[in-house]
C-alpha cells in the first residue's frame, strides 16, 4: 500500500497533494491500494474529492489535541498510522507543510527521506528521480527502507484523475500523543493586510530584475500589471539593491509562480530565477541583450529597452480597451 | 543569550549548471562559492538577536577545509567564533550532517540558547538537518520562519502562509529554522574581512554515523534544455504590436 499525506482547505484537497497522488498511483500500479491520512476536522470530507483519483481509503487523524497545526505531532501521529497499515512508501506533497512532516517523520522512524521527487520506478528498492537546486540538477538515487519517504515536487506533475474511480472507505484513526508532541504548535494565525493577488496565484506576473535601473521605475511595471490583473515581482539582485521588498522575490529562495504569462523585464535568467518561473506557461522576455539565458529559455521575446517598450505597450493596452 | 549558526557551503552557480565527467557533481572549476540564501540570513539573525539580548555569536559548517572561506564571511559580518567540521569534501547524508552538528553542539564549551539553520539547503534541499539536530538534542525545532523575537526566554516565530503568518512560541533553547527575507544580511566592510582573515578557527574531524535504511545518489544529469527557440517579436517600441497581439489571442489575458 501506497500512503499519501493530503492538505486540504475546507476538505477540499489542495494542488501539490494532487500531484503527489499521480506519483503514488504510478507506483501503486499493479493494483496496490493507495490510501491518504488527512488531518483537521474536515479532513473526512476529502473523501468526496478523492474517488475521482482512485483513493481507496480516507485515515482522518482525529484527537483533541490536534485543533492546530503541530508538526511534531502531525509526523508522530503518521509514524503511529504507519505502524498500524505498513505502507512501502509515505509520499508528501512538496508544500512548506508536506515537507515539514515528512522531515520530522524520517527523523522519528530514523529513516532516510527523498525530497522533491519526479519520478519513482521500483526494483526492490526504489530508484528514486529527483530536484536539486529547485529543479536545475536531477539526481537518480537509490532508496533503500521499510518505509520509504518521497516527497513530490510541487507543481512538476499533473494532478491527474485515475483511470477508474473509485469509492474511498473514510477511517478514523485517533493517535497517542505526549505532551512533547504538541509543544511546536500554531498558537494563532495573523492575517496579511496587503491587499492584491499573492504572486504564486496571479494569472499574469510582470518581473522586474536589475534592468529596471531603480525602485522608482517599477511604476511602469505596477501600470502593465494593473492592466492586465495581474502582480509585480523581482529578481532577487533588485530585491538585493532594496528596490522591492522581499516578498516579491521569485526564484529559489522566494515565490515559485505559475501564471498564463510572465513578462520578464530587464532580468538576465540566472538559475536560480528560472527556477522560480519555469512554472509560467510562457514567457516573455524584454532585455536590451538579446544574448541573455531568459531570451533563449522564453517563449517569446523583445530584444529591447523595457524604459521604452513597457510605457509604449501601455498605451496601447489601454487604448484597445 | 547564545546563538548558533549553521551553515553550508555552495557552488555560485550563473545561468548554467555543468556536471564533471563521472556525473557525480557539478562542476566547479570555473565557480566561486558562497552559502545558501537562507544562511546567510541565519547569520544575520544571530548577529542581530545578540545585538538585541547581548550574548555571544557562533558559526559552524560541515564541509571540506575551503568552506573556511564561509565561516570567515560569517566572522567578517560579526560573529565572534567560528567551527569547522572537516570533512574530505563528499556529499554527506541529512542525517549524518546532523549527528556531526547534535556531537559538536554537545561537546562546545557554549550552551547555545538558539540554534539557526536555513529552512533547506540551496543545493540539496533536504529539508532535514535542522529538524534532525533538534531531535537529537531533544530542542522543539519551529521551521521556515521570517521573523523572529525573543522575550523572556521564548522564541516568537511567525510562518509566511496564504494570506497571512502562522504564530509559534517555543520556550528556548530551541531550532529555528529560517528563510531569505527574515532581515537583510549586512556587508562586511573591507577591515572586517581582513581582521576575519586572522582569527583562529575551531577545527574538528566529525564522525559519520549511519542510520536505518538508505538513500544513495547514482548519478546527475541536467535537465533536457529545452531547444526551441523563443520567438523573437521585434526591436524596441515596434514590437509592441506583437505583444498586444501575444497577450490577446497567444494567452488570452486581454
Amino acid at each position: 500500500m501506497i500512503l499519501g499525506l493530503l492538505e486540504h482547505e475546507s476538505g477540499v484537497p489542495v494542488d501539490t497533494s494532487l500531484e503527489a497522488l499521480t506519483l503514488a498511483r504510478d507506483l501503486a500500479d499493479d493494483g496496490e491500494p493507495v490510501e491518504v491520512v488527512a488531518f483537521g476536522a474536515e479532513g473526512g470530507a476529502v473523501a468526496d474529492h478523492l474517488g475521482e483519483y482512485g483513493v481507496d481509503a480516507v485515515h482522518h487523524v482525529t484527537h483533541d489535541r490536534l485543533d492546530s497545526y503541530a508538526p511534531d505531532a502531525w509526523a508522530e501521529s503518521v509514524s503511529q498510522l504507519v505502524g498500524a497499515v505498513d505502507p512501502d512508501a509515505v509520499l508528501a506533497p512538496g508544500s512548506d507543510r508536506g515537507q515539514e512532516v515528512l522531515a520530522r517523520l524520517g527523523t522519528a522512524m530514523d529513516l532516510p527521506m527523498a525530497a522533491n521527487c519526479v519520478d519513482v520506478e521500483e526494483n526492490g528498492a526504489y530508484e528514486v528521480t529527483r530536484h536539486r537546486w529547485g529543479g536545475s540538477l536531477i539526481e537518480k538515487a537509490r532508496l533503500d527502507a521499510p518505509t520509504k519517504l518521497l516527497s513530490v515536487a510541487a507543481h512538476e506533475l499533473p494532478a491527474e484523475a485515475a483511470e477508474e474511480a473509485t469509492d474511498p472507505a473514510v477511517e478514523t484513526f485517533e493517535p497517542a500523543l505526549e505532551e512533547e508532541h504538541l509543544e511546536v504548535r500554531v498558537d494563532r494565525v495573523e492575517e496579511s493586510d496587503e491587499e492584491g493577488v499573492p504572486l504564486g496565484e496571479a494569472r499574469v506576473v510582470v518581473g522586474g530584475g536589475r534592468g529596471v535601473g531603480g525602485p522608482e521605475n517599477y511604476d511602469q511595471l505596477e501600470e502593465l500589471a494593473d492592466l492586465l490583473g495581474g502582480t509585480v515581482g523581482a529578481s532577487r539582485a533588485a530585491v538585493n539593491e532594496g528596490w522591492r521588498p522581499h516578498d516579491d522575490q521569485i526564484g529559489l529562495t522566494g515565490a515559485k509562480i505559475s501564471p498564463d504569462i510572465y513578462i520578464a523585464c530587464g532580468i538576465s535568467g540566472a538559475v536560480q530565477h528560472m527556477v522560480g518561473c519555469k512554472g509560467s506557461e510562457n514567457i516573455l522576455a524584454i532585455n536590451t541583450d538579446p544574448e541573455a539565458a531568459i531570451m533563449q529559455k522564453g517563449d517569446y521575446a523583445v530584444v529591447g529597452d523595457l524604459h521604452e517598450v513597457v510605457p509604449e505597450l501601455n498605451d496601447a493596452i489601454r487604448e484597445r480597451q | 543569550m547564545d546563538v548558533l549558526a549553521c551553515i553550508k557551503r555552495v557552488p555560485d552557480t550563473g545561468a548554467k549548471i555543468v556536471l564533471t565527467d563521472d556525473r557525480q557533481g557539478i562542476d566547479t572549476s570555473n565557480l566561486g562559492f558562497t552559502m545558501s540564501p537562507h544562511e546567510e540570513c541565519a547569520i544575520e539573525e544571530a548577529i542581530q538577536q545578540v545585538e538585541t539580548h547581548g550574548g555571544s555569536t557562533h558559526v559552524l559548517t560541515l564541509g571540506p577545509p575551503a568552506a573556511d572561506e564561509q565561516l570567515r564571511t560569517g566572522l567578517a559580518m560579526g560573529i565572534d567564533e567560528a567551527t569547522l567540521l572537516e570533512t574530505d569534501g563528499g556529499e554527506w547524508s541529512p542525517r549524518a550532517t546532523a549527528g556531526a552538528i547534535a556531537d559538536a553542539v554537545r561537546d562546545a564549551e557554549t550552551e547555545f540558547d538558539l540554534l539557526l539553520f536555513g529552512n533547506e539547503s540551496a543545493d540539496m534541499a533536504n529539508y532535514q538537518v535542522g529538524t534532525r539536530v533538534a531531535d537529537e538534542l531533544g530542542l522543539p525545532c519551529v521551521a521556515g520562519i521570517k521573523t523572529l523575537d525573543v522575550e523572556d526566554g521564548r522564541a516568537i516565530a511567525k510562518r509566511e502562509i496564504s494570506g497571512g503568518e502562522e504564530v509559534y512560541e517555543v520556550d528556548l533553547p530551541a531550532v529555528i529554522t529560517v528563510k531569505e527575507g527574515i532581515n537583510e544580511p549586512r556587508y562586511a566592510s573591507m577591515r572586517a574581512k581582513m581582521r576575519a582573515r586572522n582569527t583562529e578557527i575551531d577545527q574538528r574531524t566529525p564522525d559519520r554515523a549511519a542510520g536505518n535504511g538508505s538513500f544513495e545518489k547514482i548519478r546527475l544529469e541536467t535537465p533536457a534544455d529545452d531547444d526551441s527557440d523563443a520567438e523573437v517579436l521585434g526591436e524596441g517600441t515596434d514590437a509592441v504590436p506583437q505583444i498586444v497581439d501575444v497577450l490577446e489571442d497567444g494567452v488570452e489575458v486581454l
